[in-house]
């Protein structure tokens, strides 16, 4: 087992400038930035993948199994599946595929800060409204099988921002990644991390409040009761105007309690960060008082001392493998604890947390296999239909079934294995990471930006020969055009990100 | 600082030769106007140059004729009337006056902070010595100002504005710029002795960034919380509005509203469909953008867009036929950065590209302007344009954006950015081609006012200072501490700028010296010495008169009296006649 106390302190302080300054240099973030957007994606076009081992996740294993893909959609699957003439065939032979791997629990692909930590509500800021499609952690994360993630604001707050769940569709706009129909969601935080523990105000700035357990409940419960009487003004405006009054004052609009009205309504999901048992299972209660349920929770290290209850709430727990110990709330984790909740009948992911274990949760979920028995299907599940359901989102995606969308990977070996690579990650049916063209870039990329650093050590060109100063600038048609410096073509969004 | 100071005494020179020079020119009618604004006469000719109206075409040989600030006359023939004073301008240009369309130019210059101020601290710090509690939501409207209007700012002696006049620029769109609604902009000419003469149109623009006031511990403290601040005043803005229509029908039965000073300006703004200047840089950024006006509804106008070469961002502005103010600020290589770090492609390619923006926006019918941004020194302000001339921006465009594009975004395109018979007198007459890296100002008119440009050489020798004493050779030095005088020697050797190098001596060995200088008869030099507790700095400062010197070294958190001698100084010039 590993203790990462750095990295999860780091991500909870919503600094990632300095990860970010780190993963700049990777060199495969040079090399993924420049690849040219899938020229398939969205394609009306048919492909097959051939002669592959398919994990299928809920309709068992298919050995020398076809995958037929349509409109971005999974046509047919099985063993005799006629290939249609002009169908773009991917050989699998020796390979496995999967459905792509979901992370129920990330902080990828979002600019500027991930926490909005002034306030111990914070839920009128939303995700959605700063994704970055250019963060290179889109498509390590692709190379590591991972097509879909649960964008979540930090963890700063009792009542934290709006989630996003995206696709990986490296090379598109930022509103093209977010999962078209996926439930809107919100995050709560419970324990050290709202209350503040590790985190003290520079001379001059109050103690944010809470300070405790028990006022990060009563920051909750004020929201709800503030969002309730919200509620109220709206309906009772509404029901003013129905009736025909025209002097009716509309009340005024609250960014931060919208959200609270729609999870009071059942409309927006809740996951909840938390580690101990007690106030998870303080926070069902709670939920339980104002009529709603809480979607996940979220590390949920003690998970296995409250599964029973947590299959009664009927919510989801979405935790580490084996991380532990890295907080003083982290000391009672054990690495059984998927299990133990899976098989008290909870529906369990895996999640990364992390840009870097976002790229093999396959391998994260393997460990459950040693630790608790599970089968690997089930621990397959963990990675893929069970964060769907989680999501909301398991009629899309999480398995390999006729009529849900395409985003599928081909491994070189069992998924389950530390050896196996991602050789391809497909997103509705459109390759979005091809390791071998990857590969094949890398050169390229390599030559460009030699000839960049070459061409800036220059001192600048000559000065064109200059115009007399009987010449108007640019007199029509005789101003030399000259072309841009570069012929080629750059790939979208190589220049993206600011940062 | 010696500098500054040498070159604001200069300009005040420059200043009492121009009105000395306007006071021996004939005097025309007065006009009460003209005779506010100084000694000089109401009527001005250039004849016989260039002219590049920008709205009509390019006079190969014509004449402007100026009258109480207006341009009363252009053309290969306009009639001279006699009482103005003709200028030969043969071989000269004659340009609009240009426009830079967003800067802080006539507003008292931001207290200098510390080098490398700006960053997180500081705004923490800031906020923390500005208001006892940090801002804990959008009710409490951080950052938020927009009732400043920069028109009840200015300030006439700022000294950017000579600066920014010499270099060929006669308007600003001048706004305040700290905070998320930093204020309201207005178009103004750089020259009047009173604010009120200076500005053209007020309020012209309204203001926004994506500053984060409250670092960590003030909302808001994160992009993602900026821009829900933004929804949500716009929302209370609505709010107002609404209520307000209730209200004034009949106030009886109805709850009153707040007063908001903060609402109350973004409904003038939003009902003057005033332009409303918005910060993006990326596509990404930009797409945002565009999209939250779908729920803000202004008259979006768009300022930065460095990468809008990208064809995602160059098609999303065309689409919504949103304007740009592009900065002329291209990307630079950090001069700080750690010169071993391998910079991500994407940054090259940004530096490589982001001068080509203007000429992608023009391709797909993008309306822009030019705008400094940070540019300190204006003559830069050009130089970068001709950047974006070379990246394939044909020169005649990038004219308009500095005149005509940038008043039409303005709002002003009736009265500047042309020269056209009625307009505001604002113009340039230059030496060779504008973007020609010879161009030199001659004249600029400021609402009919002539302004000679006189070329500023730099001060010789280090900002008009006495040059450097000569130090090199070889010095006896001591230095007193409490355990004792400690003997040192150096051999120094100084170049023609007065930067020193060489070696030291001490009984703890001998040290290369780092960094040195030496300004006027002020020297201080700084080598390392390790007296047997680990590695540190020393450094020698103070006075050379003759061959002797006074002063301090500075070691290990310590600070010692200095004294030394130069004993050899006449037997090494004797040496050197030998030779």
């Amino acid at each position: 087992m590993k203790t990462t106390s750095a990295t999860e302190a780091q991500r909870h302080r919503g600094n990632t400038m300095q990860d970010k300054t780190l993963r700049g240099v990777l060199a495969l973030a040079l090399v993924a930035a420049l690849l040219p957007a899938p020229a398939g994606a969205q394609s009306s076009s048919v492909t097959v993948i051939q002669n592959g081992t398919i994990l299928t996740v809920t309709k068992g294993t298919i050995e020398k199994g076809s995958i037929l893909i349509r409109d971005g959609k999974i046509a047919e699957v099985g063993k005799n599946i006629k290939t249609p003439a002009g169908a773009t065939v991917i050989d699998a032979s020796g390979m496995y595929v999967t459905p792509g791997l979901i992370d129920c629990h990330s902080h990828i692909a979002i600019e500027g800060s991930v926490n909005e930590g002034s306030v111990a509500v914070s839920s009128m800021v939303a995700v959605a409204d700063v994704l970055d499609p250019t963060d290179i952690d889109i498509y390590r994360e692709l190379a590591g099988g991972t097509t879909t993630s649960n964008v979540l604001h930090g963890s700063a707050n009792p009542i934290g921002g709006l989630n996003a769940v995206i696709k990986h569709r490296w090379g598109k706009g930022a509103k093209e990644l977010l999962f078209e129909g996926a439930p809107p969601g919100i995050k709560f935080a419970l324990g050290e991390n709202p209350k503040r523990s590790n985190f003290r105000p520079p001379a001059g700035f109050p103690q944010r409040y809470p300070n405790t357990r028990m006022g990060v409940m009563d920051v909750i419960r004020q929201a709800f009761i503030e969002a309730r009487e919200y509620k109220k003004s709206w309906d009772a405006y509404n029901k003013r105007v129905a009736a025909g009054e025209k002097s009716a004052i509309p009340p005024r609009r609250n960014l931060k309690l919208e959200p609270l009205v729609e999870v009071l309504e059942g409309k927006r999901y809740v996951h909840s960060h938390g580690y101990r048992a007690d106030e998870l299972r303080q926070l069902l209660l709670l939920a339980e008082g104002f009529g709603f349920k809480v979607r996940t929770f979220q590390h949920v290290l003690e998970g296995y001392k409250i599964a029973k209850e947590m299959a009664m709430h009927g919510v989801g727990g979405s935790t580490f493998s084996d991380w532990w110990a890295y907080k003083n709330e982290a000391y009672d984790a054990i690495p059984y604890n998927a299990a133990i909740m899976t098989k008290y009948g909870v529906v369990v992911s895996i999640n990364s947390d992390s840009a870097e274990e976002a790229r093999h949760l396959n391998q994260e979920a393997a460990k459950t296999m040693k630790y608790g028995g599970l089968t690997a299907t089930e621990a397959l599940k963990l990675v893929t239909i069970n964060p769907a359901i989680q999501l909301g989102i398991d009629k899309r995606v999480g398995s390999i079934e006729a009529g849900k969308d395409a985003d599928l990977v081909i491994w070189d070996k069992h998924p389950l294995s530390v050896y196996a690579v991602a050789q391809k990650s497909l997103i509705d049916g459109a390759v979005y990471f091809d390791r071998k063209k990857d590969i094949e870039q890398r050169a390229e990329i390599a030559k460009e930006k030699k000839a960049l650093l070459e061409k800036e050590k220059k001192p600048a060109e000559p000065a064109k020969k200059e115009s007399g100063p009987g010449r108007p600038p640019g007199a029509a048609g005789k101003a030399p055009e000259k072309k841009p410096a570069e012929a080629k073509k750059p790939p979208m969004n190589a220049a993206g990100g600011a940062r | 600082m010696v500098h500054r100071s040498v070159r604001r005494a200069w300009s005040g020179i420059v200043a009492a030769a121009l009105i000395a020079a306007m006071a021996v020119g004939p005097l025309g009618v007065p006009v009460a106007r003209a005779q506010a604004r100084g000694i000089e006469p109401p009527y001005f000719a250039i004849q016989g140059a260039k002219i590049v109206t920008v709205s009509g075409g390019v006079i190969e040989n014509g004449t402007v004729v100026v009258a109480h600030g207006l341009i009363a006359a252009v053309g290969a023939d306009a009639k001279i009337p006699p009482e103005a004073w003709v200028i030969d301008g043969k071989g000269l240009t004659v340009y609009p006056g240009l426009i830079d369309a967003m800067t802080d130019v006539g507003l008292p210059a931001a207290p200098p902070g510390p080098p490398g101020a700006g960053g997180p601290a500081a705004a923490m710090q800031q906020a923390a010595q500005q208001q006892q509690r940090p801002s804990m939501g959008p009710e409490d409207r951080p950052g938020t100002t927009p009732w400043r209007a920069a028109a009840d700012e200015l300030q006439p002696a700022e000294r950017r504005i000579e600066q920014w006049r010499n270099a060929g620029f006669t308007t600003v769109l001048c706004a305040p710029k700290t905070g998320i609604f930093p204020g309201q902009g207005a178009v103004i000419d750089l020259a009047g002795e009173r604010p009120g003469e200076m500005v053209v149109k007020t309020p012209a623009t309204l203001h926004i960034t994506l500053q984060q006031p409250g670092g960590f511990f003030g909302f808001p403290g994160s992009l993602f919380g900026v821009i829900a601040y933004i929804k949500q005043i716009f929302l209370d803005a609505a709010q107002a509005r609404a209520v307000e229509e209730i209200y004034n029908v009949s106030p009886k039965g109805v709850e009153r509203l707040d007063y908001d000073r903060a609402t109350r300006v973004l409904n003038g703004a939003l009902r003057a469909n005033r332009p409303v200047l918005f910060p993006a840089t990326t596509p990404t950024q930009i797409v945002r953008a565009l999209e939250l006006n779908e729920q803000l509804k202004t008259n979006m106008v768009l300022y930065g867009a460095q990468q809008g070469y990208e064809p995602a961002a160059a098609s999303a502005i065309a689409a919504k036929k949103v304007p740009v103010l592009v900065s002329l600020k291209w990307p630079e290589k950090d001069k700080d950065a750690d010169p071993d770090a391998e910079e991500p492609l994407r940054t090259l390619r940004f530096r490589d590209k982001a001068p080509s923006t203007p000429a992608a926006l023009e391709k797909a019918g993008v309306k822009f302007a030019f705008y400094s941004d940070g540019i300190a020194n204006p003559k830069d302000i050009l130089k970068n344009a001709k950047k974006a001339i070379d990246a394939g921006l044909k020169a005649e465009s990038a004219l308009r954006a500095f005149t005509l594009g940038a008043a039409e975004i303005l709002g002003v395109a009736d009265r500047l950015g042309s020269i056209e018979a009625g307009k505001i007198a604002n113009l340039v007459v230059t030496d060779g081609d504008l973007f020609g890296d010879k161009m030199r100002v001659k004249y600029v008119f400021v609402d009919g006012r002539k302004f000679d440009v006189k070329e500023q050489a730099p001060p010789p020798g280090g900002a008009g200072a006495a040059p450097p004493v000569k130090m090199a050779g070889k010095w006896s030095l001591n230095v007193v501490t409490p355990d004792g005088d400690q003997p040192a020697t150096a051999d120094l050797t100084q170049a023609v700028d007065g930067t020193l190098s060489g070696t030291i001596t001490t009984t703890f060995g001998t040290s290369t010296i780092t960094k040195g200088s030496v300004t006027s008869n002020q020297f201080t030099f700084t080598f390392p010495l390790d007296i047997g507790q680990g590695p540190g700095d020393v450094t020698m400062s103070g006075t050379v008169e003759g061959n002797t010197l006074k002063g301090t070294a500075s070691a290990f958190g310590q600070t010692f009296e200095l004294t030394g001698t130069k004993p050899g100084s006449g037997q090494s010039e004797a040496e050197e006649v030998r030779r």
